[in-house]
Order: structure tokens, then C-alpha cells, then sequence
């Protein structure tokens, strides 16, 4: 199925929650922060939240910055 | 010792970790500069480079992580990253960048201050990046600010205290402390801020941009220790520029 | 502007200006130390600072200061030119009521004193109002000894409301009132308060303060922050010369200026210097304050902040006024009677304190020209005041 994730359209499977689907993006979402639909999603929620058609994410992280 | 919201740091040296030629570079600086706070940005994940995670790189138990809100041009969006800053993890500080203007960098004093309310409301830790401006520096400290912390000079352009004389009103009045961030070139920058009194420095773009940013942050390292020790020795205080040159005043008159 | 208490202290006179608590009672013992004791620098290189710590004040306020009394004077004259220009602000005192709750040994309000006591109406303090501005004042003091039953709030809303149309600024002098009641008279017209400590020595105050709500020192002290809490644009504070040593309490003056400047910073701040003259209960002052110090003490608070307004009234003598004029003194009185309804009838008894000065307006105001100064009789005026609020929060 198809969803948004940073401005981009990709493929998620069916059923695939948060979780598998950052870590699918070879992701450690131990430090990735995720807005879903505008949502900021707590971390002990990403294997709890399943993707569903037409969702849109934000991944966010740090980066170097002053 | 720097006391900053509760937290007592030996170290009065800030850096950033932005424009390094490369992590490893980064660590050896940042350790070098005996630094116990780093800046850290927000920004979407490149899905193209999924290892680049400078998560991995720091050890987020040698430092306090001090997310900044860069790139954000209003409040609203401020508070977005703050919030997304939070959701990571690690506390609740927060370095409140807001710049609308792309070219400059210099923060908008309107939007920081609304945001550095609604901000301090939700339980962050606010550091607001001001221009020297000390009415403002009053009122973000009215409304709860942490510390705040003028620029020198805007944000890259190396130029030192232009705002010295701004920063030293700032100073005199605060009852938070004081981080002079941003254009603070060379390590005598850096220990002119401390010698007027400044309680610690933010340094990104002068280590990380150097020939050698581990040397260059060492540097900066024992500028600030010496610009606050002179600071508490009593360093002489600037002298006035107005010429003594009025007659003494005839006091004969008294009694 | 005084510089960061923080900095190199090593007096830890930080413990008095810890910004979240009240300002406390300076310990004596280290405002000693601080005067009396080696000094850190020599006099003269205080005197090119632009800014100065505590401990710098103490220096100026010490004994080693009083041989570079001409080089202090001319700083001071130069600060207070840069700041304040030419202009000598001339206000008069205008009493309304000398009863008095309380039993202060130097005041000829005292209420021992068998002195006629009066509390004037709305009439008559008007009448007194009128006078004066046909004098040509245009600031007022309104003056009253501590006697909420006999002259309260109401009174003071009712007069300021009055008064207002036809002067520029009214203040008032009198008993302590809660931050509500410094709000409602900010709003009827009232813009500044004074309201002075007497002595910030806690052993003197107990001692020369006998009986009344007076005699509370802790809620003395608490007074003028409440004044600036309450949005009002000035508070004068002050010790009464001739109680605890000069020295010391021109330190501790000094320390509660500093604290009112950074917990307070939008309200202005002015300094008065009453020293103890003859007064109906004949109370000898408890140490002399001549001229020389109170002209030293005058100067250390000019080099130490630039901005506090300083105040000299007719308890002094002309010459001494006179000679003062542009050495740091930015607010005069003229013409002053201290005796409810003296205005309108000079004969009356019940004075507070005797008048040292004892010229007309017009004459005090010549003396300020003859010495190339400006008599400012007005410089505010009732439409620049918001009436809605003017609360503002502590830092």
C-alpha cells in the first residue's frame, strides 16, 4: 500500500506496523523521532501503530547543528 | 560552576556540532574542547544515507544533548521541533532558535518570545538565542527562560563581541545565566565574553571550520577558562572613556 | 548601573540579593568589614569605572575615600551631567496630617509628643494645593505621619483624584500600604511613593523605634518592593542620617537599590537624605553626620549608580543646597513647611522637622540658575500615565 514519508511516496506492506517499517528503512528507531499524520508518536508506540493506506510520516532525527 | 536549570556543569564551553568535515572529526574536537553540553539539530532523515546518525557517533551519556530549533521561521514551528526534540528522549532542553530569515540568521525576538511561553508552559528547558537586546533578555527571564543567549556577531561570520556593549547590560541585569552564541570566531572572542562577566559561550563554526578543529577546540577550551578566571579575579573593569578633564569642584562651601 | 552582584564576591554579598526572596537586612558585621576593613583598589581608579560592585561602594563610603572627596565630586558632577544634563526637579512637601501611631524617638510626629495635631479635609488640603500651585509647583509630595484611622486610602484616592488636574505628579509619603492600595492610588493619579528604612541597622531600629507598627523592621523593608510590585513609576527610599553609622548605612542603602534595580528593573528609584535636625522631642542624633559626609555619601551613590534619583531637602541649609547644585542632587524641595495647613497660615505649631532652608521658590529657583542649572517645575505630566493597571511581575 501506498504512504507518505518525508515528502515521498513509498510502499509499506499490509499490516506493517511503525516499528518494522523503520527498521525496514535500515533505521535504528531508537533515535528516530516519527510524526504520523501530523502526530508526534511516543516511542513505546511504534510496535503498536500499524501503517495504514495513505498515512503520512515524518522521520525526523538529529543532526549536527550549532 | 555553571549552574544552568538545576544542573551544575563543570565546563562553561558549549559547541556545536554542525559543519564538521566528518564524525570522527566532530567527537575528537568536541572531547578536546572538554565540552559537557552539545547542540544538536532536527531534520528529516535522509532515507538515502540511513547510517548517518550522529546518534551513533556521541555518546549520549558523556553529554547533555541541547536540541535547537533551527530552521524554524515562527513560534509555531519552534514549538513543533521543541516537542519533536522532546520526543526523542533525554530531557526536556531546548535551545530556541527562531530565524526567519534565511540569509542572516538572526533570530526573530517576537516569535522566540512567544514561543519560549508557550514552551516553558509544557516543561522545557528554555534557551532562547536572542540578538543582545537586553529588554528582551528581561522578559524572557520574566517568563521563565533558563538562560538566554545573545549573539556576538550572527550566526558564521566569525566577527567576535560586536555586541559587547549590549551583552554587558544583559549581563549586569540577568538573573539567569548568560551564553553568549554565535560569532564568536576566536578563542580571544570567546575569552572577551567571559572576562565581562559572560557565564559561559556556545562555539560551532570557529572549531568545526578550522584547519585543525581538535587543536582549535582546546583553544577555545583555555580561552574560557581564562577569561573566567580573570572575571573572578577581578579583572580591571573597563575604564571610562569620558575624559577627567572637568576642574575638580570647589567644595569650600561645605561646613 | 551597579555591576553583577555575582561577580568576584568574595564578601558573599550574594546572600543578600538573592533575587527570589525579599531583600533581607544587610548583616552589619560584613557592611563593616566591607568599609573598614584593607581596601581592594586605590580611591582613584573607582573613580574611572563605569561600573561598580558593593564592594567598591563600601570603598567610596570608607574613610580612606574622604581625602579624594574633590575627584568624587567631579566624577559625580560629570555622571550627573551625562545623565540628567542641567535639570534640578523642584517638588514641595505638602502635610496633611500629623498624627501618628507611632513612638520614633527622632521625629517631632511622634506620638508622645505633645505637639497640636491636625489632619487636614479635602477642603483644606486643597486650599494648601492651591497655594502651591500658584507658587508654581507642579510636583507634589503629599506628606502624613502613620495613621491609617485618621488619613486611609479612600482619602488619598479622593485628593489625588482631585489634585490631579492641576499638577503634574503627586507622591506620598505615608504609612505602608498593601500592593491593592499602591494599585488603586497609581490608578487615582499617585506615581511615585516614598518610604524610607530610617535605619537598615537592625540593633538601632529596635532601639530609636518604641512603639506602633513601626517598630516591625522586617515589614519596613518589605515596603518598597510592594511599591514597585504595584506598577508605581519610582520609589524613593532613604535612612535618616544620625542613627547607625553614615558609612554603613549609605552601603546598605546602596545594596537595596541595587536589589530594587534587578528585581524591579522598570521602576525608577530615588535616594533622600534627611538628617536628623532639631525636632520637637529634642532627640540627639545617635552619631554626627556633618556636611562633609553626607556630601561623601551623596557622591559614592552618584559614582554607583548613575540613574537613582537624588534627593535633597529643606532640612538643609541654602548654602549647602546651593553648593551641591550639579554635584549630583537631581530633585529639590522650595519653600517647604512641614506642618499641616502651613501654607495657608505660617504662624501654625506641629512642625515634623525644622527647615534649614527656609527660601522662597523663586528664590531657590535663581539659585539653581545663578550656579548655570535648569529649576525643572515640570517634568511629567498626568495624560503620559496609564490609568488602566501598571502591575508588573518581579523578574
Amino acid at each position: 500500500m501506498k504512504i507518505i514519508c518525508n515528502g515521498e511516496e513509498m510502499v509499506a506492506k499490509e499490516g506493517e506496523t511503525l516499528e518494522e517499517f523503520i527498521l525496514g528503512l535500515q533505521l535504528n528507531p531508537a533515535t528516530v523521532v516519527v510524526e504520523c499524520d501530523g502526530r508526534i508518536v511516543l516511542r513505546d508506540e511504534y510496535t503498536q501503530i500499524t501503517l495504514s493506506e495513505g498515512v503520512v510520516l515524518e522521520l525526523i532525527r538529529f543532526v549536527g547543528g550549532g | 560552576m555553571l549552574t544552568i536549570a538545576g544542573h551544575i556543569f563543570k565546563s562553561r564551553l558549549l559547541v556545536g556540532t554542525g559543519k564538521f568535515a566528518s564524525a570522527e572529526v566532530m567527537c575528537r574536537a568536541i572531547d578536546a574542547s572538554g565540552s559537557e553540553i552539545v547542540t544538536v539539530a532536527l531534520r528529516r532523515v535522509d532515507l538515502g544515507d540511513p547510517a548517518d546518525d550522529i546518534m551513533q557517533v556521541l555518546d549520549r551519556s558523556r553529554y547533555v544533548f541541547l536540541p535547537n530549533t533551527s530552521g524554524a521561521r515562527d513560534a509555531h514551528e519552534a514549538v513543533r521541533l521543541a516537542r519533536m526534540a522532546r520526543a526523542s528522549g533525554g530531557g526536556e532542553w531546548l535551545k530556541l532558535e527562531v530565524t526567519p530569515d534565511p540569509r542572516t540568521l538572526l533570530p526573530d525576538p517576537v516569535e522566540t518570545l512567544r514561543a519560549t511561553e508557550i514552551l516553558v508552559a509544557e516543561g522545557f528547558k528554555v534557551l532562547p538565542y536572542i540578538n543582545a537586546d537586553p529588554i528582551l533578555a528581561l522578559k524572557l527571564q520574566e517568563v521563565g527562560a533558563a538562560a538566554v543567549m545573545p549573539l556576538g556577531s550572527p550566526i558564521g561570520t566569525n566577527q567576535g563581541l560586536l555586541t559587547r556593549f549590549q551583552v554587558e547590560i544583559i549581563i549586569e541585569q540577568a538573573r539567569v545565566p548568560v551564553i553568549v552564541d554565535a560569532g564568536l570566531g576566536l578563542p580571544s572572542h570567546a575569552a572577551e565574553a567571559m572576562e565581562i562577566g559572560a557565564d559561559a559561550v556556545l562555539v560551532n563554526t570557529a572549531i568545526a571550520g578550522a584547519g585543525d578543529p581538535v587543536r582549535m577546540a582546546r583553544a577555545f577550551a583555555q580561552a574560557v577558562e581564562a577569561g573566567r578566571a580573570a572575571f573572578e579575579a577581578g579583572a580591571g573593569r573597563r575604564q571610562s572613556r569620558a575624559a577627567a578633564s572637568s576642574p575638580e569642584s570647589g567644595l569650600g562651601f561645605l561646613r | 548601573m551597579p555591576s553583577r552582584i555575582e561577580s568576584g564576591d568574595p564578601a558573599g554579598l550574594t546572600y543578600f540579593l538573592v533575587p527570589e526572596q525579599e531583600f533581607l537586612a544587610p548583616d552589619f558585621a560584613v557592611l563593616q568589614e566591607l568599609v573598614y576593613g584593607p581596601g581592594h583598589k586605590p580611591v582613584p581608579e573607582l573613580l574611572n569605572q563605569d561600573r561598580l560592585t558593593i564592594a567598591d561602594l563600601a570603598l567610596l563610603l570608607s574613610p580612606a575615600a574622604t581625602a579624594f572627596l574633590p575627584a568624587m565630586a567631579a566624577r559625580a558632577a560629570a555622571i550627573t551631567n551625562r545623565r540628567f544634563g542641567l535639570a534640578i526637579q523642584i517638588y514641595a512637601p505638602l502635610y496633611l496630617s500629623s498624627y501618628c501611631g507611632n513612638r520614633c524617638q527622632y521625629c517631632g510626629f511622634s506620638a508622645e509628643n505633645s505637639i497640636p495635631r491636625r489632619v487636614l479635609t479635602m477642603a483644606e488640603a486643597e486650599a494648601e494645593a492651591d497655594i502651591l500651585a500658584a507658587r508654581g509647583f507642579s510636583h507634589l509630595l503629599l506628606v502624613s505621619g502613620e495613621a491609617p484611622a485618621k488619613l486611609g486610602v479612600d482619602y488619598l484616592v479622593d485628593l489625588a483624584s482631585s489634585l490631579r488636574t492641576r499638577f503634574a505628579s503627586i507622591s506620598i509619603e505615608v504609612q505602608p500600604l498593601n500592593e491593592e492600595d499602591y494599585r488603586r492610588l497609581y490608578q487615582a493619579g499617585i506615581v511615585s511613593v516614598a518610604v524610607y528604612q530610617e535605619t537598615y541597622d537592625p540593633a538601632v531600629y529596635s532601639q530609636v523605634h518604641l512603639a506602633g507598627p513601626k517598630t516591625n523592621m522586617t515589614n519596613r523593608l518589605a515596603v518598597p518592593a510592594r511599591v514597585a510590585a504595584a506598577g508605581m513609576r519610582e520609589v524613593g527610599i532613604g535612612a535618616l542620617l544620625g542613627l547607625a553609622d553614615w558609612r554603613l548605612e549609605g552601603l546598605a542603602l546602596g545594596m537595596h537599590l541595587a536589589w530594587l534595580r534587578h528585581r524591579y528593573w522598570r521602576t525608577g528609584v530615588s535616594v533622600s537624605f534627611p538628617r536628623l535636625r532639631p525636632a520637637a522631642g529634642g532627640f540627639a542624633p545617635l552619631v554626627e553626620v556633618g556636611e562633609r559626609e553626607l556630601a561623601q555619601l551623596l557622591f559614592a551613590l552618584r559614582i554607583f549608580d548613575h540613574d537613582v534619583g537624588l534627593v535633597l531637602s529643606t532640612r538643609e541649609e541654602a548654602r549647602f543646597r546651593d553648593g551641591m547644585i550639579g554635584l549630583g542632587p537631581t530633585r529639590y524641595s522650595a519653600g517647604s513647611c512641614t506642618a499641616p495647613g502651613g501654607y495657608g497660615d505660617p504662624g501654625v505649631d506641629g512642625e515634623q522637622f525644622a527647615i534649614g532652608d527656609q527660601r522662597t521658590v523663586g528664590e531657590v529657583c535663581a539659585a539653581i540658575r545663578a550656579r548655570g542649572h535648569d529649576p525643572i517645575l515640570k517634568d511629567w505630566d498626568v495624560t503620559f500615565q496609564d490609568m488602566a493597571g501598571g502591575a508588573q511581575i518581579p523578574v
